[in-house]
């Protein structure tokens, strides 16, 4: 039995120790982990707690991610809860596993602390890492704060384990940003989180022998796909299960959460779509901007993993421009949440003329100046009813202007 | 709880943890050496399977042949998952939390030689180091069999693969194998040894003993492979009777670091009896070729030596 860990009411933490409180107080049976820059303090912050009987678990510190992940699915087939933390390179190595943890329907728990990909190597926070895990088939939580990463990473046992979900969770938070800088957060105490994640349940254990189970058998052409569209509609059935835990946290908590984010978009002219810190400081320049007479509202996805397609469209309705922000490297694309952003309001009534900024790469950082730059030039597309510069953008980079996709120029 | 047993026919009256519905090819020494592994003992087993002959030829949905609880996550990782695994009931039963049936469990991870001398290479040298409770088993067939004989680091030196094809400006493969047994006994692993289907009782005793020693245990199992090694299915126990006795597969275990030789042939059969049985090795009595067989013949003497003063050392 471990030791009670007596919390103020508001805490000063950096998201790193949200997230590691929250995966103490669901009682993880094994966490098994490597270290990785910005990640590591969960995991040390763990082991502390471990170390000193505030937790009762064990810690298989593995030799690299890639085993880190292997051994949460296996404990988990074994019936533990189980969790691990990771970022970038860290998260790369974990690929192959991560396609097995929701292909078996283990639900592990993985804190990423959003970090981009070498090269050339990096260690601070940009999406790289969400991005190239998005079809992993693993239900995605996003943070735009440090209290939202202690109340996602609480929520996310409650939520993989459900019965009618069984699948793994990611929890992002941004590198540097929110893992390693500190604001107030409001916890709850031991027993009324425990309480709330609930005990585990084992499903299908490898240690229950009157009914041995065969995890990770072959499938073919005959049954692979039957597997596969179920494993979908699993993650898209999620959605309500999702919403339903949202709410009792509410209930609990009076925060409220939602699927999509809407900040300030009740009279929004137009609107920015962004993932991550960025939405705070969003939010500020809006702030800033609605002075000076600019309507600007913010979307973001809160759960970006089932992708909530109707949630989106709806959100940004009524807008007459939208500029959609990328935090990653596009390799030769417009941006991932640029795309998949646009496809969801294609079959809205409304044409709003939308744009693409690449932005903060490697942790440059992004400023209000920056944003209300931004909103700017949203701002000047929904005037002119049509966009006013090329579809991609890179801001806040050094040198000459950059920008792809000019639509002007090639007719 | 090791069983006793007297006779190959009391495996046939075993419970049968690994059924005879898999798909491993006629003769091949996986079966044999698997089927007797899980039926040597009367504890629970956990089975982590890395990918590879033994993983597609046994569970290929909807149906099974695992009588027991068996997982296959990836083709490196099998050492981790069952670390993972006997983490897993040491938490459970420490918080109250294991099923009565779950008692008296071992956790037995299997893996052939290309999961276990190279692309897992590293997850077992974790996995043994962090002291886990499980024992890992090598199905050592010396080739990537399961993706069509390409060659490992356990491939001997001139064994014509797929990937070291003999040829005119070619003896096949170029490299000697690698020594995991003696990897493994570096690693401190309290036990580890080695074992061939053909000398059965000494194969089960090693098995038994392997499963009741706490902490990783790691046995390499010769797995005679009649698809790559090109020998007729029938012949599988005679080509291991010849890599036993031509010493090209020495029996012996290292126990908390004391050698002890488990088989001592009467009459040492020369190096070159037990490759020409083989056509992987065919090229070799080509004339040109004999330094190969020489040279293989001298380092087999060589590390008979070796061992037998390895024993002598750590008994004294």
């Amino acid at each position: 039995m471990s030791k009670e860990y007596v919390l103020k009411e508001v805490e000063f933490w950096d998201g790193a120790m949200a997230s590691s409180q929250a995966l103490r107080q669901a009682e993880v049976d094994i966490m098994a982990a490597y270290p990785i820059t910005p990640s590591t303090p969960i995991i040390q912050n763990y082991a502390d707690y471990l170390s000193n009987g505030y937790v009762d678990g064990e810690y298989i510190r593995t030799e690299s991610e890639h085993a880190a992940m292997s051994a949460c699915v296996a404990a988990s087939a074994a019936g533990a809860r189980v969790t691990t933390a990771t970022s970038s390179q860290g998260f790369a190595l974990m690929i192959e596993v991560l396609y097995q943890a929701s292909g078996m329907r283990l639900p592990v728990v993985l804190n990423v602390a959003n970090r981009a990909l070498a090269a050339p190597l990096n260690v601070n926070g940009d999406h790289s890492d969400l991005y190239l895990g998005r079809d992993a088939g693993w239900i995605n939580l996003c943070t735009f704060n440090q209290q939202e990463v202690y109340d996602m990473t609480l929520m996310s046992f409650k939520i993989g384990e459900h019965k009618n979900v069984r699948l793994p969770v990611m929890v992002h938070q941004d590198g540097f940003i929110c893992s390693h800088t500190a604001q107030n957060v409001a916890p709850l105490q031991d027993d009324v989180a425990r309480k709330f994640v609930g005990d585990f349940e084992a499903v299908d254990s490898l240690l229950d022998f009157a009914r041995p189970v065969t995890y990770g058998a072959q499938t073919e052409e005959d049954w692979h796909f039957e597997h596969k569209a179920k494993q979908h509609k699993a993650i898209m059935d999620s959605i309500n299960v999702i919403e339903d835990t949202f709410e009792e946290f509410e209930k609990l908590t009076g925060r409220k959460y939602n699927a999509v984010e809407s900040y300030m978009m009740e009279d929004a002219e137009i609107a920015i779509v962004a993932l991550g810190t960025t939405i705070e400081s969003s939010i500020e320049a809006a702030r800033q901007l609605r002075e000076e007479g600019i309507k600007v509202g913010i979307v973001a996805p809160r759960v970006f993993r089932p992708f909530p397609y109707d949630k989106i469209a709806d959100a940004l309705k009524n807008v007459k421009a939208i500029g959609i922000l990328d935090r990653s490297s596009p390799g030769g694309a417009l941006g991932m949440l640029f795309n998949e952003v646009t496809a969801a309001i294609y079959t809205n009534d409304t044409k709003p003329v939308i744009n693409n900024y690449i932005y903060g790469l490697g942790g440059r950082d992004t400023t209000i100046a920056d944003l209300k730059q931004i909103a700017k030039e949203i701002q000047a597309n929904a005037d002119a009813g049509k966009l006013t510069t090329p579809v991609q953008q890179f801001s806040g980079l050094r040198g000459p202007k950059l920008s792809f996709f000019d639509m002007e120029s090639s007719k | 709880m090791s069983k006793i047993i007297k006779n190959l026919k009391q495996f046939s009256t075993a419970n049968e943890r690994l059924e005879g519905a898999h798909l491993l090819c006629p003769g091949c020494a996986h079966s044999i050496i698997v089927r007797e592994l899980v039926n040597c003992t009367d504890h629970n087993l956990v089975i982590a399977n890395a990918t590879g002959c033994m993983e597609v030829c046994t569970a290929v949905y909807p149906y099974t042949a695992w009588d027991t609880s068996w997982i296959h996550i990836g083709f490196e990782n099998a050492a981790t998952s069952a670390g993972a695994i006997a983490e897993t009931y040491k938490v459970l039963e420490r918080k109250g939390r294991l099923n009565k049936n779950a008692e008296n469990t071992k956790v037995l991870a299997i893996g052939g030689d290309g999961a276990t001398y190279d692309i897992g290479f590293q997850f077992l040298s974790g996995a043994v180091e962090r002291g886990h409770d499980f024992t890992y088993v090598c199905l050592d067939n010396e080739v990537y069999a399961n993706t069509g004989g390409q060659r490992s680091s356990s491939t001997p030196v001139g064994a014509s693969t797929t990937t070291t094809p003999a040829g005119s400006q070619s003896i096949g493969n170029k490299t000697t194998k690698k020594d995991m047994i003696g990897i493994m006994a570096a690693h401190g692993a309290p036990y580890v040894a080695q074992v061939a289907p053909n000398k059965w009782k000494d194969m089960i005793m090693k098995f038994q003993k392997a499963l009741e020693i706490n902490g990783p245990t790691f046995v390499n199992a010769m797995s005679a492979c009649t698809t790559e090694w090109r020998f007729p299915s029938h012949q599988t126990i005679t080509v291991s009777d010849l890599a036993t006795d031509s010493l090209a597969f020495p029996l012996y275990e290292i126990e908390n670091g004391v050698y002890t030789i488990n088989y001592r042939p009467k009459n040492i059969v020369p190096i070159k009896d037990y490759l020409a049985i083989q056509g992987r090795f065919k090229h070799l009595f080509k004339p040109g070729n004999e330094h190969i067989i020489e040279e293989w013949q001298k380092r087999v003497d060589k590390k008979w030596v070796q061992l037998q003063k390895m024993e002598e050392m750590t008994n004294s």
